[in-house]
């Protein structure tokens, strides 16, 4: 921590999180990938943002970017990446082992992937408190046991000594979360942490990182590509194209008055509980933009029902709708009108 | 079956007769036992499974992982050997004289979730698609024309698309090759094993549109299995709902989406998460994982977790109650009257039963 103590302290109404201009690309193909292309975000203390896209959006780039996570040879990175005060790309590799756990962490997809095979989970989780803080071993254990309890597995003592394969999936992800806020870390990274589990067990997950996010003032990162996820744990929401944030807003806002076209189709596109069977349903036409030959123009409008010459030509700038609701759009007038369901639609 | 190898094929039984009808059906798998083949248990995948797919409908199946619902597919294909049940094929028992496995295969196609590795990679797709009705004895220039036709059909255009191998086409373009292929011999059923999770929403969409399309064109009929519970109410008539290898409730998509009746199709359906910002789940349905389909619990299989369990589920299985209509079908002590449950109907006519609801 001392290697970290040198970071200024930000004032509590400085956001927790501030992305400017990202880029990301990875070398060592034919042709460099562009994965994230200048994102601009920011996450307030306490606030939890859902990215979601589809797959090759650069959601989970962007968000392993936050913790370094990609090798360092291949990846090329520019802008800015701000957390708790400290620029994460300028840390050194012995801040950066500092940093992660310490300040933000993260959760994953795949808990059998993620957590060490060869050790049991209390052990993983006593060996993390113990790189960050000087206590004694039964001291962390006892803090993991309280960890364990807190995410609610049930005969936490026992499962402390449980090995990671031993677990029912709902129960890893318990683990890997309590594993993931051993260090009281002020930033969680959850890449799709529920994607895999089955329905009664997902919304189970959903419900547990918001009131471990109320009751520990965490702010979270989730990505997603369930809409429905996303509305169910995020205050504000940014929808991710082509390694873009193409709209971002409040979750109320983007849900019922979206104003991007991809977010508008993305939002008719899903098959619902309020849709006639055997309608047709709308359909974004064509697939996503090779990242390693982007057009100059706007990433969608290939794609984009609302395209004029205009949006091939140049970038779009980042068009502020309301307050905290931006849209990278030529067309937000004509999208205005475009009306997505009246009905909430639950199931 | 020699003269004509792949004529479209006929409707036997009339309208009014079941495609598929499967009494009994059971899978259960060994687990690797100790060294003198002494048996550590099964794992009871499906478990005395019952069900009809009508002409030209799509039964929905959903339920959870370790449910059985591929399993079932995979039965129901004989890509793995039922330990007992019987399939009966538009009149015709599957596996009799009447009906070879290999007849009965060419009428029921399968997709699955994984689009990569159900192509052959060293194929080109027009070859992967023209395959099976080579097999099945079509003169190599024909099969390939066909497949050339069906490309046309899946949106594929095939000089663009037919030389290309797998590995240079997109998860949704391969999709729709599979899909093509399940077609080459103009089955009448095709069973669709999340044939559409893998896929981006987008792309999601535009598939099951062309699912929709050519169940029209061709007369088809499917069975859809899921677990994206949105998705199989917009392409379902019916729907069949399994926890631990067997099956809960089956009926009518409007019944069991509006009116379930098992505690479990309730808890599933009020798990999903919701699209309205204002009215977030409060809390989570039910707790806990399933549990394991090795030694499942006795009794109802669902009581471990049931809100409405009692001491009688524990001891006693229920059996598939037919309710007010007969197509809404519900496997749970509260709906079988004189059942010892609190609240089921004590007397034995399912009018009363249906009072106490």
């Amino acid at each position: 921590m001392d290697s970290l103590a040198a970071a200024p302290m930000s004032a509590a109404t400085e956001p927790l999180v501030a992305l400017r201009d990202l880029h990301v690309s990875f070398t060592g193909g034919r042709a460099p990938v562009q994965a994230v292309n200048g994102v601009d975000l920011e996450v307030a203390r306490g606030d939890t943002v859902a990215l979601i896209g589809e797959s090759g959006s650069g959601k989970s780039v962007t968000l392993r970017s936050l913790l370094r996570l990609h090798p360092a040879q291949r990846t090329q990175m520019r802008g800015e990446i701000r957390v708790a005060g400290l620029d994460v790309l300028g840390l050194s590799a012995r801040q950066l082992a500092d940093y992660r756990g310490k300040v933000a962490s993260m959760i994953f997809q795949e808990p059998l992937l993620a957590l060490d095979p060869v050790y049991s989970v209390g052990q993983q989780i006593v060996e993390s408190i113990r790189r960050h803080e000087p206590v004694s071993a039964a001291a962390a254990r006892a803090r993991a046991l309280q960890l364990f309890e807190r995410v609610r597995i049930p005969s936490a003592a026992r499962r402390l000594d449980a090995y990671p394969h031993e677990m029912s999936g709902g129960m890893r992800q318990r683990a890997m979360i309590a594993l993931a806020l051993a260090c009281r870390p002020q930033l969680l990274l959850a890449d799709e942490p529920t994607t895999a589990l089955d329905a009664t067990v997902q919304i189970q997950i959903l419900l547990l990182l918001r009131e471990l996010q109320r009751e520990m003032g965490l702010s979270i990162i989730f990505v997603t590509h369930d809409i429905g996820a996303a509305v169910e744990v995020a205050d504000r929401i940014a929808v991710m194209y082509a390694g873009r944030i193409v709209e971002s807003g409040p979750a109320r806002t983007l849900i019922r008055a979206p104003r991007h076209p991809y977010t508008l189709a993305l939002l008719k596109g899903r098959a619902h509980g309020h849709l006639a069977r055997g309608a047709r349903l709308q359909t974004i036409q064509g697939s996503p933009p090779d990242l390693a030959a982007l057009p100059p123009g706007c990433a969608f409008a290939e794609r984009c029902a609302f395209a004029q010459d205009a949006c091939r030509a140049t970038q779009p700038p980042a068009v502020t709708l309301a307050a905290d609701h931006l849209a990278r759009c030529l067309r937000t007038e004509a999208t205005a009108v475009a009306v997505v369901d009246p009905a909430p639609c639950q199931g | 079956m020699i003269d004509t190898p792949t004529a479209p094929l006929d409707d036997v039984g009339g309208p009014a007769q079941p495609l598929l009808s499967v009494r009994g059906l059971t899978k259960h798998f060994p687990l690797k036992g100790q060294l003198l083949g002494g048996s550590a248990g099964v794992v009871r995948a499906v478990d005395d499974v019952d069900f009809t797919v009508r002409k030209g409908e799509t039964l929905g199946v959903v339920g959870e992982s370790g449910c059985g619902k591929s399993t079932t597919a995979r039965l129901l294909m004989h890509l793995i050997a039922a330990d007992t049940g019987e399939i009966v094929f538009d009149g015709c028992v599957v596996g009799s004289r009447q009906l070879p496995w290999k007849a009965f295969r060419r009428q029921v196609q399968m997709v699955f979730q994984d689009s990569y590795s159900s192509l052959n990679p060293r194929l080109t797709i027009e070859d992967s698609i023209a395959f099976a009705p080579q097999v099945h004895g079509v003169a190599r220039r024909e099969a390939v024309e066909r497949a050339r036709d069906l490309l046309t059909r899946v949106g594929l255009e095939p000089r663009r698309f037919a030389e290309r191998y797998p590995h240079e086409l997109s998860g949704g373009q391969r999709q729709r090759v599979n899909i093509a292929r399940a077609l080459a011999l103009q089955p009448r059923l095709i069973i669709l094993d999340e044939a559409v999770s893998a896929l981006d929403k987008s792309v999601e969409a535009q598939v099951l549109n062309l699912l929709l399309d050519l169940k029209d064109a061709f007369g088809l009929t499917y069975v859809f299995i899921s677990h994206d519970l949105h998705v199989v109410r917009y392409i379902s008539d019916r729907v069949m709902v399994m926890y631990l290898g067997q099956v809960a409730e089956l009926g009518p998509v409007e019944a069991i989406f509006d009116a379930p009746r098992h505690p479990y199709t309730q808890a599933l359906l009020a798990s999903m998460p919701t699209m309205d910002p204002d009215r977030r789940t409060e809390e989570a349905p039910l707790a806990g994982d399933p549990p394991n389909p090795i030694n499942p619990p006795p009794g109802c299989r669902f009581h471990t977790r049931c809100p409405h369990a009692e001491a009688v589920c524990k001891l006693k299985a229920p059996r598939v109650q037919a309710g007010s209509s007969s197509a809404h079908a519900v496997a749970c002590l509260m709906h079988e009257p004189g059942s010892g449950h609190g609240r089921a109907a004590r007397g034995d006519t399912p009018a009363m039963a249906q009072a106490a609801e």
